[in-house]
């Protein structure tokens, strides 16, 4: 159907996982073709269609955008999700590149040799517990309001909940020293469109599992 | 006695009051995350100061003042602001310097090209950590991608459009940040430009710029690649084995 986002990527969560969880916060309904094989990447190469060569990419408004962090802020200003000015934009993209970061090695996990998991899982666990969810805690503590940022729903508190789960998915008690993030999740959560993308169904993916990460190795020479 | 107190304590003023429109940079007396914050001050005109991390102690007292939001540096102190996070920080100073396009799309392609060259930039920031076996693939990697990935889409991009910049017609932070990448991988590889013959007029003219060609002058803050007294430094201050 023209006008729907459509995403180029493997069926799984990956970098594309964020992009997931922004369009659907934001209301907005998309298309998927799954990269499955090294030919359905060799093609999207071949065709052109790849600035880098790499996917994220996301057919939208007419351009083939890439870079995971482009589109999710074209994104974030076209669905009003990026605050009303220069400084909540500057404190919006200081939390996202926090939650990145942390969401980051959690997704380098499951690529680990099995060895390194428990030291992996331990340092996943100290990074979140003392490194980024004392901030948002602590953001949310100073202005004792419901979001992160300006006292409305932005980017920030999307891809904070999308980091939250992903911790807990670690971790199940990740939050227990997090009374505020803890009321946070609840919050997110229950907003309409995130409630929806919550549920079985939706284009939410699940973490990888043996699968997944075998063919994500065989079609992207990981 | 008196009245020098009062000279010195007057001219310390004005200077504090001059240098506290100035962002300041924190970060190691080297390029490594921060080089692209200042060639994007540089560009932008904007006069700024530096405070070197050389001690662990130095480290250790901005954690304690709570000036590290995630602990890390790049910091910058601008507008009251403590910001980190690199593109945090390069996205507000080109958006606050008309640096970023001036709509929706602009700033999309602008993102696009600046996250290409950032990742060209980050395999040669990294460089100088591998040991020499490591540093030789590096090398062919670097080479690789520069000439097969990322500069001949900034030669379509030139081709395509016929235009002096990368985007709309004017200098953006997608042409600083490419500049940055070029003279950067031209170091490790000086004839990577051969094939590139509308890049080569863009490093030309981009150099020609006068904030640009002041910057690239000797005496300016940009600094010069990493040496061995870079690494020891770095690793002292997050104390690495």
């Amino acid at each position: 159907m023209p006008g729907k986002p459509k995403l180029h990527y493997a069926n799984g969560r990956g970098k594309m996982e964020s992009i997931r969880w922004l369009l659907a916060a934001a209301g907005v309904e998309f298309e998927e073709q799954f990269i499955e094989t090294k030919e359905d990447l060799e093609k999207l190469r071949s065709d052109g269609l790849l600035l880098f060569q790499q996917v994220p990419m996301v057919e939208i408004d007419g351009m083939k955008m890439v870079q995971t962090r482009a589109i999710l802020s074209y994104l974030a200003a076209k669905y009003n999700l990026y605050g009303k000015d220069l400084k909540e934009r500057a404190l919006i993209d200081m939390y996202v590149e926090g939650t990145t970061d942390l969401m980051g090695i959690i997704m380098y996990l499951p690529f680990q040799p099995p060895e390194a998991k428990e030291k992996n899982l331990a340092l996943i666990t100290d990074k979140a517990t003392t490194r980024y969810f004392p901030v948002y805690e602590k953001v949310l503590k100073d202005h004792g309001q419901d979001y992160l940022v300006g006292n409305h729903f932005t980017w920030a508190d999307v891809h904070l909940l999308e980091a939250i789960l992903m911790a807990e998915e670690c971790k199940s008690d990740i939050l227990s020293k997090f009374p505020l993030l803890q009321a946070f999740k609840g919050r997110i959560s229950n907003i309409p469109t995130i409630k929806k993308f919550l549920q079985p169904g939706s284009q939410r993916k699940p973490p990888p599992d043996e699968k997944y990460i075998a063919q994500v190795k065989q079609t992207f020479n990981v | 006695m008196p009245k020098v107190c009062c000279c010195l304590s007057s001219s310390q003023a004005i200077r504090s009051s001059l240098m506290a429109g100035k962002p300041k940079l924190y970060y190691f007396n080297g390029r490594g995350r921060m080089e692209s914050v200042r060639w994007l001050l540089a560009a932008a005109g904007i006069e700024f100061v530096e405070e070197f991390l050389e001690t662990r102690e130095q480290y250790e007292k901005l954690l304690q003042d709570g000036a590290l939001l995630f602990q890390q540096v790049p910091m910058v102190e601008i507008d009251g602001m403590k910001m980190v996070q690199t593109r945090a920080i390069l996205g507000y100073i080109a958006a606050k310097h008309n640096l970023y396009g001036k709509n929706l799309k602009e700033r999309a392609l602008i993102d696009m090209y600046v996250e290409g060259t950032r990742d060209l930039m980050d395999l040669i920031r990294v460089h100088h950590k591998f040991s020499p076996e490591e540093q030789e693939k590096n090398l062919a990697l670097i080479n690789e991608r520069a000439t097969a990935r990322y500069f001949p889409v900034y030669e379509k991009v030139l081709k395509d459009h016929g235009t002096e910049f990368l985007v709309g017609n004017q200098l953006t932070w997608a042409d600083v940040q490419l500049i940055e990448a070029i003279l950067m991988v031209e170091e490790k590889v000086s004839t990577i430009l051969s094939k590139f013959p509308l890049l080569q007029d863009f490093k030309t003219r981009i150099c020609n710029i006068p904030t640009i060609k002041k910057f690239l002058q000797p005496g300016s803050q940009r600094k010069p690649p990493p040496d061995e007294s870079y690494v020891v430094t770095a690793n002292r201050v997050f104390n690495r084995k």
